[in-house]
């Protein structure tokens, strides 16, 4: 089945820019994770989302839809980015979230609504 | 014409959580799996009075509710989605026996070897990180201990809806976030949790035990917690920490007898009647601690047990209690056990150095047991007057009965010779 993993963070937490120390390290990391995933046949896809400076939220309320600057909750912590993964079971997803390479940061693991059959 | 009441609640207790695994296994849904036993358990209740109750009672029931699993299944094979994720079961073309005195289905006599770990796989199910503690907590007696939810609900006073609605949210998450009923990888982790859960059942039995209203279910509760730790502990030898929660439950529940007088008034442990401690389940406590200890990795339940050991000996040696309390705080820091650890200094330094202990803890303002502690080593320093204050905040803190009543009487008792 298919899970959703929510990769949350602080933004005030850095991440190295390209031309920092460890830029290249810390990049390989991801890309190994994402090959891990590909290689056991778990990857279905996965972004990793600009900084929620960069946000917009539409809000729809009472038939009528509001634009705003800014992510839809003002939270210490946004949305960072996601992997969606098809795995057996809750467990092997909270392994793979366990194993993302985040230094701070929280992943929320949603399995994703069964489509087939419906 | 015979009652199937207890013959029932037997099967359901003892072999329920081994059957719901199977079926569970069976039918590849524990909330159909789940659905169906208690079907099975409805038509036993019909049924038995009439016809007898079968030699094989836990078959007998395996069989009507797989029967009625696959039944459900099949209707249900017009949905596409459901035929596709249990195809597996229609394959297998289950024979649709009807369930006869000694009819035992093929599944039990080749689990019969691992039942233990059928029982064990649903436990550790219930104990699952991704669920609450709270649905872990009634998952565990609902589905491994095979209580109902009405009988849950009185044994931890919380009303039925609310344990109805945890157990329904809870199965409902099982299968939507795809939780497997497996041994999983992270097996200590699991069974650290598992000795939690049945730790909290415990002690939410035995500490309110013969003082409330409830208190028989309470008891039983008690019990249910000590047979579903000794499951525990046998399907898991490597885990010491199961055997020595199992020990220490046992040490604890075999003062039953003594610890409330007849008046229903708590006794403290050091004015028990020791001729009313059951010998039998303390013997049988130090025997599952000793081969615990064997096995070399000391935890907190352990030590805990350690504890306990020493209390059920004729001279209590205080200087042991303080270092087994010392060990345990190294490995479960905490204000509760630095307020037993000063407690047991009172006993081996005396009083003042335990007061000076006991205030020094941070955190407990809304504890009873801190304001107990503080009353009885102020009374026992000579400042009496602190000393009733503090009782008398005791007494406004705890929660339950017997415990408010002898804070009440120790203050009482202090301002009657001021």
């Amino acid at each position: 089945m298919k899970y959703m993993l929510l990769i949350v963070s602080d933004p005030t937490i850095e991440s190295p820019e390209p031309g920092d120390a460890g830029f290249e390290e810390y990049m390989s990391a991801w890309s190994q994770y994402t090959q891990d995933l590909v290689d056991a046949g778990a990857y279905v896809s996965g972004e990793a989302l600009q900084d929620a400076g960069t946000a917009t939220t539409v809000r729809h309320a009472a038939g009528s839809t509001t634009v705003v600057d800014g992510p839809f909750a003002e939270l210490k912590e946004h949305l960072g980015g996601y992997y969606l993964i098809d795995v057996d079971t809750l467990d092997a997803a909270l392994d793979w979230a366990r194993r993302l390479p985040v230094g701070e940061g929280a992943i929320e693991v949603r399995p994703v609504f069964p489509t087939d059959g419906y | 014409m015979a009652s199937a009441g207890p013959a029932l609640t037997r099967v359901a207790r003892e072999e329920g959580g081994r059957l719901l695994a199977l079926l569970t296994d069976r039918l590849g849904d524990l909330e159909l799996a789940h659905d169906c036993l208690q079907e099975a358990y409805a038509t036993a209740a019909a049924r038995w009075p009439a016809d007898g109750i079968p030699r094989d009672a836990a078959a007998w029931i395996y069989v009507v509710a797989r029967n009625r699993g696959v039944d459900r299944l099949r209707r249900d094979a017009a949905s596409r989605r459901r035929m596709q994720a249990q195809s597996r079961v229609l394959e297998t073309g289950v024979a649709h026996d009807a369930p006869s005195e000694g009819g035992v289905s093929p599944e039990l006599i080749d689990d019969s070897d691992d039942a233990g770990d059928e029982r064990l796989r649903l436990m550790l199910l219930c104990c699952h990180p991704a669920l609450s503690r709270d649905a872990q907590v009634a998952l565990t007696l609902r589905l491994a201990g095979g209580l109902t939810t009405e009988e849950i609900a009185a044994s931890l006073l919380i009303p039925e809806p609310t344990v109805q609605q945890r157990v329904v949210r809870a199965k409902r998450k099982i299968r939507a976030a795809g939780i497997p009923l497996a041994i999983p990888a992270d097996l200590d982790a699991r069974a650290e949790i598992l000795a939690t859960v049945l730790g909290f059942i415990f002690n939410e039995g035995y500490l309110a035990h013969a003082t409330d209203a409830g208190a028989l279910t309470r008891a039983e509760l008690a019990d249910q917690a000590i047979s579903l730790t000794a499951a525990a502990a046998d399907a898991l030898p490597d885990h010491p920490e199961l055997a020595g929660l199992l020990a220490l439950e046992l040490f604890h529940r075999s003062r039953d007898a003594a610890r409330v007088d007849s008046h229903g008034r708590l006794v403290r442990l050091g004015d028990q009647d020791r001729a009313r401690w059951d010998r039998v389940m303390i013997a049988r406590g130090f025997a599952i601690l000793g081969r615990a200890l064997a096995a070399r990795q000391l935890g907190p339940w352990q030590v805990q047990a350690l504890i306990a050991a020493e209390h059920t000996r004729d001279e209590t040696d205080w200087a042991r209690i303080v270092r087994y309390y010392d060990m345990l705080l190294s490995m479960t820091p905490g204000p509760i056990v630095a307020l037993s650890r000063a407690i047991a200094v009172a006993e081996v330094e005396g009083a003042e150095p335990a007061l000076a202990e006991v205030e020094r803890i941070p955190g407990l303002e809304h504890y009873h047991l801190w304001h107990a502690a503080l009353g009885d080593l102020r009374e026992r320093c000579g400042d009496r007057g602190a000393a009733r204050d503090a009782w008398a905040r005791a007494a406004e803190l705890a929660r339950n009965p017997a415990e408010a009543a002898f804070a009440r009487e120790r203050g009482e008792r202090l301002r009657r010779s001021m």
